[in-house]
């Protein structure tokens, strides 16, 4: 099941979306992952002002029963994380794309982003899978 | 290969997620971990366990022989009345943990864990002295009915008074119109049943309580709310927190090991001079203290050292902290004493606390 694949994000193989906004890209897991891992009750995130690289693992996503790595779509510096997440994990769940936001990060290279999957081969992908 | 229990095409209908567990194809989880774990803690949910294997002593001597190979002690018992017992080998480790149950002197089930069965199965063979054990896993499917509301539901479908029926009785008698064993026992730490059907019937019942627990909010539920029901309570699962290594002492399990029964058990004496010269090493229930949700293998340390590892380990759906059971040095077992979990090369700290984690 592809589950909701919004047309206006790029992704990534390992199931993490990203969204440009201003200067900054905002990152999350998609609704496919939220829901092939079941309920997340923890995430683990990187500090703000972290660098990242894109590919490299920064966090742990875990539910009811699996852990998971997340890995960042982009290289660059976090500069906010969503902390309404460390006390409840469940928005990851309920609004991926919306609430259940990861982190923000100030990309070092932003024509990376054009090299993330668009919405149609992300789809592709999860057909293939 | 993979097998399947009756109920597997019901749980595809009804949108299960399956997975391999010990070679059977069985459902984690419905709709959702948390929900079906609080539908058992605050409702009545129900649990397809026919995966798990029965193995009867029928005939004159069935008593005594089984009485041998398990460390409780069914001579003790009332017919009707059913067991928490260890299979053990010479050392005093755990070859299983069972049920057993005293349908009469000539008639013993003793209902096995389903990734043991064959290897169950075998050990009693070879040292079953008198009546040999018959494997009827193929002649039973099992549901588990567990929660708050649980005995009003069942009593609405059978006419057993289950008023007496206590923990850890079982009666025989219809439910739903179905032929059942009737049992008062559980892994989830709530009241309830386990119904033992025959296979061919196992659908019907499963649908019986399924419609007639609509209005009590029944959920069907999966291994996964299983796994965290039984882990808030303690109860030791086979492979992670009990297996050869460790033995029934060390595990806590003691209170299950009649050490002075008449005839003893396999492992008795390993238990005897254990229990004389004090154990090492001990099970314990643990809290997280930090952030993190410890996980089975996850390393305990006591000061860098690594003291142990964790057995089992989740983020508790009732208590809503993460816990743990893991096995460390005797010294490190009392409740209070604090060591640390390592959570992907972190040293994050936890304390024993007393069990079961999920009090009402």
């Amino acid at each position: 099941m592809a589950g909701n694949i919004p047309k206006n994000l790029k992704y990534t193989e390992e199931h993490e979306w990203a969204r440009q906004e201003g200067s900054v890209v905002v990152v999350g897991v998609t609704d496919h992952a939220q829901s092939s891992l079941g309920e997340v009750v923890y995430v683990e995130l990187p500090k703000v002002g972290a660098t990242l690289t894109a590919g490299n693992q920064f966090g742990v996503i875990e539910s009811t029963k699996a852990v998971s790595d997340l890995y960042s779509p982009l290289s660059g510096k976090v500069v906010k994380v969503n902390e309404a997440l460390l006390g409840d994990a469940s928005a990851i769940n309920t609004d991926p794309y919306g609430a259940g936001w990861i982190l923000e990060l100030e990309p070092s290279d932003s024509s990376q982003l054009a090299g993330l999957l668009d919405a149609g081969a992300y789809e592709d992908l999860l057909k293939g899978s | 290969m993979t097998r399947r229990t009756p109920l597997n095409d019901g749980h595809r209908a009804l949108g299960a997620r399956m997975v391999d567990f010990a070679g059977w194809d069985m459902p984690v989880q419905y709709s959702s971990v948390i929900a079906e774990h609080e539908a058992v803690r605050n409702a009545v949910g129900l649990f397809d366990v026919s995966h798990m294997g029965e193995i009867e002593f029928r005939g004159p001597g069935a008593l005594e022989t089984a009485n041998r190979l398990i460390t409780n002690d069914l001579s003790k018992c009332a017919d009707g009345q059913a067991l928490y017992a260890g299979l053990l080998n010479e050392q005093g480790g755990f070859v299983d943990d069972v049920v057993a149950y005293r349908f009469s002197p000539e008639r013993i089930l003793i209902v096995v864990n389903a990734s043991n069965k064959d290897k169950d199965f075998a050990w009693m063979q070879a040292r079953a002295e008198g009546v040999k054990p018959v494997d009827r896993s193929d002649d039973y499917a099992q549901i588990a009915v567990q929660g708050p509301k649980a005995v009003a539901l069942v009593q609405r479908l059978t006419p057993v008074d289950l008023t007496k029926i206590g923990t850890y009785r079982f009666a025989e008698g219809p439910v739903a119109g179905i032929a059942c064993i009737v049992s008062r026992t559980g892994y989830t730490g709530e009241d309830g049943f386990e119904l033992y059907c025959a296979p061919g019937d196992a659908e019907a019942l499963w649908k019986a309580l399924l419609q007639e627990g609509q209005a009590d909010g029944v959920k069907p539920c999966g291994l996964g709310a299983r796994d965290s029901l039984r882990t808030e309570m303690k109860f030791a699962l086979y492979g992670n927190d009990i297996d050869d290594a460790h033995t029934a002492l060390e595990a806590g399990l003691g209170w299950i090991c009649k050490l002075d029964k008449a005839g003893g058990f396999i492992g008795r004496d390993a238990l005897a001079k254990q229990k004389a010269e004090g154990i090492q090493r001990k099970l314990v229930g643990f809290e997280v203290t930090g952030s993190g949700i410890p996980r089975h293998g996850y390393p305990l340390l006591k000061d860098g050292q690594r003291v142990g590892e964790v057995t089992s380990g989740t983020q508790g759906p009732s208590v809503k902290k993460p816990i743990g059971m893991g096995y460390v040095p005797v010294e490190l077992s009392g409740e209070g004493s604090t060591f640390d979990v390592e959570i992907r090369g972190r040293a994050v700290p936890a304390v024993v606390v007393k069990t079961p984690f999920w009090k009402k």
